[in-house]
């Protein structure tokens, strides 16, 4: 059996998967049950599956959802949206906004849930159209056009709900983060299958995949192969919008309430290192969906680790940073070049001993 | 082209303006009781009293936190709306930031402006000396409200805080009474290093380092997040260590908690397995206390206008003030004696 070393170290996703699996290792000799997953009842009485990989999964989801709009908009425009928390505030608060009517404690809903969705994918996606439209036709760089987002965005989702903090009074709407009564998976899993299997259904039947990556190598070429590489890079941002209004349905349900502060604090930040973990270039151009993907719940994963190991709180911060650099030195493009040429000379000395 | 940019751009203006016209009606269904038009301020400085100032009135500029930072401030910056109106003869100007040189700004502004009384809730505790001098200078009176700073007594004239440690002792020593023979707590600090945070946990930390019964099974800070500290309860869960304790720094952790509680079929409550302790006195989390769902919530007194207004009397009959730091009387709720009326008067 021969594997060619080359082609495995210039692998995208070796770098994710051997993060992977070096985590799982020392999960393992450290304290082996964090690999058990039970089946417990809820305090509703049904049963429920719970464990660290449950955990895990469950709240990798909204992480993994932002990961695929964070790709396509760091591929076709070379920067990243930094105001993805604040939209997933306004988001949330429009859902609210329409839900509970406009009152802080509502004997019922106002509005069926489905049409709170809607409206909160209308607005997420009108963010989107304005930073889209800020970055493609007037050529901002991406992370000032969305900085005004992020400074704005969650006073204008206290201003949506007019400062105050409903409460949606369905318990359905609680299944969303939850769990729906008689299946014992996370909700927030299957969301999260569904918009992936969306994005890569997107990816392999439609040219977008092929044009974003055009657009974000070479911008004029594009253009002169009959690519609009405007409509390229505000529709990234469009599709950005959609995934943060379906991660904002997931934040807001885990409690049916919102904070508008700290609701996905600095969750931006976790979704464009999703993006570099996964060997993205965060200079635009090629992509490779899967691996934000896998970065996205490694972060995930690193997080519950971190909380099992009962790290000092001051600390914590400290420690995700060392592993995040770590991580990320050894996925860039740079490092994995000079490895794989390291191996292949190698071989060539191998060879020429032979 | 160009068609369809400025076609885009009025589709977007007509969204927005829309999204305004709701957001009006909003104020109506539910009676705009925050009494001024701050709710979607980001910074900078708006005045709520008319501008026109007649010789009667007292002109007082307050400088304050987001209101939009928590409910905390969201109570607070109504309570002092309420207060320092008019009708009770004060012709206040707010200024609304979280950082200290937007604060600093604002306060040179308000001087500028010739107001009698100038108070504050700092946004950072240090880089004030300078503008307090001026005050001084130009015959400003200053009052801090909520936050202390790092500058010289000498340069204001009251103080009105929180005492934070003093919360997390009344928390602490309810909890000591109610006489469990071990306690195992998990412990969700708030952002580390604030005020809060640090009194909140003091007290804690010095009960379970002299008690052989107290053990600490979790501690973590979930920065005021819920979501976090729900995964940081899961995880406790998940890794099947025995706790009956939750010690939430803020009503929102203890609510992320006891949803992780929910999710794996762990009762919480009075008279159940697992107490659960908040803080704040959110109107919703005492509803929990009076639901018997939850078993603590410590109170962190937002109301400071009164204690203001009081002083700014005081001085202007010509009076002194007999203690230049007042620290606000401060409630801890118990699940099992809470009534209705504790949750419309002190719920925030």
């Amino acid at each position: 059996m021969k594997i060619d070393i080359k082609k495995l170290l210039s692998n995208q996703l070796l770098i994710p998967i051997t993060a992977l699996v070096i985590l799982c290792l020392v999960n393992l000799v450290n304290d082996a049950s964090f690999f058990t997953i039970k089946l417990a009842p809820n305090n509703e009485g049904y049963n429920v599956f719970s464990g660290p990989l449950i955990t895990i999964l469950d709240y990798g989801s909204e992480l993994a959802i932002l990961a695929i709009g964070m790709t396509l908009v760091t591929a076709a425009s070379g920067g990243q949206d930094i105001s993805v928390g604040a939209t997933i505030a306004i988001a949330g608060s429009a859902m609210l906004r329409v839900l509970c009517g406009g009152v802080s404690k509502p004997e019922a809903l106002a509005a069926p849930i489905i049409v709170g969705f809607l409206v909160a994918c209308i607005v997420g996606m009108l963010c989107g159209v304005f930073n889209g439209l800020l970055v493609s036709i007037f050529r901002i760089q991406p992370m000032i056009a969305t900085l005004i987002l992020f400074t704005a965005g969650r006073s204008i989702a206290a201003w949506i709900n007019n400062n105050e903090l409903p409460i949606v009074p369905d318990p359905k709407f609680k299944y969303f983060g939850g769990f729906i009564p008689g299946i014992p998976i996370p909700t927030t899993t299957f969301i999260a299958i569904a918009c992936i299997v969306v994005a890569a259904l997107l990816l392999k039947f439609t040219n977008l995949g092929l044009y974003t990556q055009a657009v974000g190598i070479n911008e004029s070429s594009s253009r002169l192969n009959g690519i609009n590489p405007t409509f390229i890079k505000f529709l990234s941002f469009v599709i950005l919008g959609l995934c943060v209004a379906v991660a904002a349905l997931i934040k807001v349900s885990r409690l049916a309430t919102i904070n508008y502060s700290v609701i996905a604090k600095d969750i931006e930040m976790d979704a464009i290192l999703a993006v570099a973990l996964g060997g993205n270039a965060l200079s635009g151009g090629k992509f490779n969906m899967w691996g934000s993907i896998l970065g996205a719940y490694i972060i995930q994963f690193l997080t519950t680790t971190l909380y099992k190991f009962q790290v000092d709180a001051a600390a914590l911060p400290a420690y995700k940073a060392v592993v995040v650099i770590i991580l990320v030195v050894f996925s860039s493009p740079v490092v994995r070049e000079k490895l794989s040429a390291l191996s292949s000379k190698k071989k060539a000395a191998a060879k020429g001993v032979a | 082209m160009k068609k369809r940019v400025v076609a885009v751009l009025t589709a977007a203006v007509m969204a927005f303006s829309m999204a305004a016209c709701n957001s009006g009606s909003a104020g109506s269904t539910t009676g705009g009781s925050t009494g001024g038009s701050t709710g979607g301020s980001t910074g900078g400085s708006e005045s709520a009293a008319p501008a026109a100032s007649s010789g009667e009135l007292i002109k007082v500029g307050i400088i304050n936190n987001d209101p939009n930072e928590s409910g905390y401030r969201t109570a607070n910056d109504k309570d002092l709306q309420n207060m320092f109106t008019t009708a009770n003869g004060y012709d206040a100007k707010f200024a609304y930031s979280l950082k200290n040189d937007e604060q600093i700004q604002a306060a040179q502004g308000f001087i500028t402006d010739e107001v009698d009384y100038l108070l504050l809730s700092a946004a950072d505790t240090a880089g004030w000396d300078g503008v307090l001098k001026d005050a001084q200078a130009a015959g400003v009176k200053v009052t801090l409200f909520d936050r202390t700073i790092d500058a010289d007594p000498s340069l204001y004239e009251a103080s009105i805080v929180s005492d934070m440690a003093k919360e997390g002792q009344t928390a602490v020593d309810w909890l000591a009474g109610q006489g469990l023979s071990e306690y195992n707590v998990i412990h969700i600090q708030g952002v580390m290093g604030s005020a809060a945070q640090q009194g909140r946990s003091g007290a804690l930390d010095a009960k379970v380092a002299a008690e052989s019964n107290w053990t600490i099974v979790q501690q973590q800070t979930a920065e005021w997040n819920a979501e976090k500290a729900q995964q940081i309860v899961q995880s406790v869960i998940d890794s099947n260590t025995p706790f009956n304790v939750i010690y939430a720094e803020n009503d929102d952790m203890a609510k992320g908690a006891v949803a992780a509680l929910d999710s794996a079929g762990i009762s919480h409550g009075v008279g159940k397995d697992v107490i659960v302790m908040g803080f704040d006195c959110n109107k919703w989390a005492l509803e929990e206390l009076l639901n018997q769902n939850w078993n603590y919530d410590g109170q962190c007194n937002p109301f400071q206008a009164s204690y203001i207004d009081n002083i700014i009397k005081t001085l202007e009959s010509g009076g002194t003030l007999d203690k230049k730091t007042i620290i606000m009387d401060e409630k801890g709720f118990d699940a099992a004696t809470i009534t209705q009326e504790d949750v419309d008067n002190y719920g925030i």
